[in-house]
């Protein structure tokens, strides 16, 4: 291997994109603080702020609202993993039905469609009532009646049918001519369902599944009508103290600081692995 | 009835899209050993009678036999059929999800339960053979249009098929390419493949095929050894053609 040293033309080239960056950065900085000051000001500068402050972002009631929160946000990590893990078996089990072929299988297609169907239209607290509510007046015996597993069975009910089609939609994005490569090689329908096209599927319809996982992690929060305390709840019994709506602020923001990670996370593994494209013929 | 004398024939193949009928009565014989080349324009139907041979279609009527049984048969295991069969698609078909190794070892692990090991070691010894040994963890999209086709090539080799189809397999190459993979696949017929090859390269037709079947209207108009088919054919249909792609690529 020679030693390659940059030409007086492209070092002169690579000069001229750091000052570019560099000139992008400084204007990306320069407008930021003053749209931010505009901001500040203009809201600062009106007459209802000081009172907006007191009862919105007050920061001593706060950190003091921030245990009870932070313990009620616990109850909605904990319902949000466990639903997720089984709504991504329930959501990839119902789309594998409903992409299935040959007339064995029929059934299967038709309760998948019609399961969707139902499931995506009803509104969310109307399920988590109807099991909430409903499935424990029926006093069966065996069955468990805490409420955040009702609460839970309604949200995996729900959100099931929507990862199902994001699934579906993944499964028929991979070309035919992939699953007639796996079939030539002698793979049989499901290990080319397996190998080949599944794990196409899924990483393309990574970012659109990582939507509904967000939007969960606060519909989870819903399950509070049965009287679960979680993060909303907990902020509703601060606040009923007071008046002061602080505690929601402070709610709030720790729903986002939770997604913000998981959400740069996916982007950076799905791009360094690759993910996001490809599939592609030769160029 | 006699021994089957031909590794694969078809008699009377039949398969229609709708209305458009491609092959018609489709006749033809390969022996053990030889290479049979598929000539004629496109959308003459040469891809469809592949896949029909690898059973990724059903044929409207008529009978494919492959070592005289009959694979057309609605009965036959059509998973097992085609893992005896190695075919070479126009578009490739690499797995982009895998690396090429991963590709040529997936069927070796999962369908003929290969051990792990033992597949990666023969896998390696195909990419040797195609060149492509140090590309073993590259994925497909990181190829170029020839290395990709060097790789399908070895992923339909790696089963030790009694078949080779090969669809075009020099069609997006350049002539540097072109002559990588043609001497890749004279090897492999002197080492006693059986292969059915579209192609629109007349060279290799020439210089390769034991015969060659000019495809019209989804019937075999002109078979014979190439001498005969590309530079005495008999019907206007055949000459027409001919000449038009002499005139497109020069030869
Ligand atoms: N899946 C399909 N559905 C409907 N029609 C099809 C399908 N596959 C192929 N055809 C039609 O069958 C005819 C033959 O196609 P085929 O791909 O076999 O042509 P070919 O001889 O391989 O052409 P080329 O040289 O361009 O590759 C074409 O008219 C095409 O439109
Ligand atoms: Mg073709």
């Amino acid at each position: 291997m020679t030693t390659w040293q940059p030409s007086e033309l492209q070092r002169e080239r690579i000069a001229y994109r750091r000052r570019q960056a560099r000139r992008s950065t400084v204007i990306a900085l320069v407008s930021s603080v003053i749209l931010l000051a505009l901001v500040v000001v203009g809201i600062g500068s009106t007459p209802g702020w000081p009172r907006v402050r007191a009862t919105f972002f007050d920061v001593h009631r706060g950190w003091e609202a921030l245990p009870v929160v932070a313990e009620g946000l616990w109850l909605n990590v904990r319902v949000m993993l466990v639903c997720a893990v089984l709504i991504v078996v329930f959501g990839l089990t119902l789309a594998i039905m409903r992409t299935s072929r040959g007339p064995i299988f029929f059934p299967l297609r038709v309760f998948a469609a019609a399961y969707t169907d139902v499931f995506r239209g009803l509104p969310l607290l109307l399920v988590i009532f109807l099991l909430g509510f409903g499935v424990p007046a029926l006093q069966l015996r065996g069955l468990p009646n805490q409420a955040v597993i009702w609460g839970g069975a309604a949200l995996v009910l729900t959100y099931s049918s929507y990862v199902a089609e994001v699934f579906r939609a993944g499964i028929e994005s991979v070309h035919p001519s992939q699953r007639a490569a796996a079939r030539s090689l002698g793979l049989s329908y499901r290990q080319t369902l397996r190998f080949v096209v599944l794990p196409q599927a899924v990483r393309r319809v990574l970012p659109p599944l990582l939507n509904d996982f967000v939007s969960l992690q606060k519909d989870s929060g819903l399950i509070a009508v049965l009287g679960v305390i979680d993060a909303i709840r907990a902020a509703q019994l601060e606040t009923a103290e007071d008046f002061n709506f602080t505690p929601y602020v402070v709610a709030g923001l720790l729903f986002v600081a939770l997604t913000i990670p998981l959400t740069r996370l996916t982007d950076y593994v799905a791009r360094r692995q690759g993910w996001y494209g490809g599939g592609g013929g030769p160029v | 009835m006699s021994l089957p004398k031909n590794l694969l024939s078809l008699r009377g193949v039949r398969k229609a899209y709708g209305d458009n009928v491609v092959l018609d009565g489709m006749d033809l014989e390969v022996a053990a050993g030889e290479c049979v080349v598929l000539i004629g324009a496109s959308g003459s139907g040469k891809s469809t009678l592949l896949r029909c041979v690898n059973l990724l279609e059903t044929v409207d009527d008529g009978v494919i036999e492959l070592a005289g049984a009959d694979i057309t048969d609605p009965r036959v295991d059509a998973d097992k059929v085609r893992s005896g069969i190695g075919i070479v698609f126009q578009a490739y078909n690499l797995f982009p999800h895998l690396t090429v190794l991963d590709n040529i070892t997936l069927a070796p692990i999962r369908v003929h339960r290969v051990p792990r090991d033992a597949a990666r070691a023969r896998a390696m010894e195909m990419l040797e053979r195609v060149g492509l040994a140090d590309k073993a963890a590259a994925k497909p999209d990181e190829l170029s249009g020839g290395q990709q086709q060097r790789a399908a090539i070895a992923r339909a080799m790696v089963n030790s098929p009694q078949l080779m189809l090969l669809d075009e397999v020099t069609s997006a190459l350049d002539p540097e390419l072109v002559g990588e993979v043609l001497d890749l696949l004279r090897e492999l017929k002197s080492e006693g493949m059986t292969m059915l090859v579209c192609t629109h390269e007349m060279a290799f037709a020439r210089d390769v095929a034991d015969q060659v079947c000019f495809l019209h209207h989804g019937r075999p108009l002109e078979i014979g050894p190439p001498a005969q088919v590309l530079d005495a054919p008999r019907e206007a249909r055949t000459q027409e053609f001919l000449r038009r792609v002499s005139g497109t690529t020069g030869r």
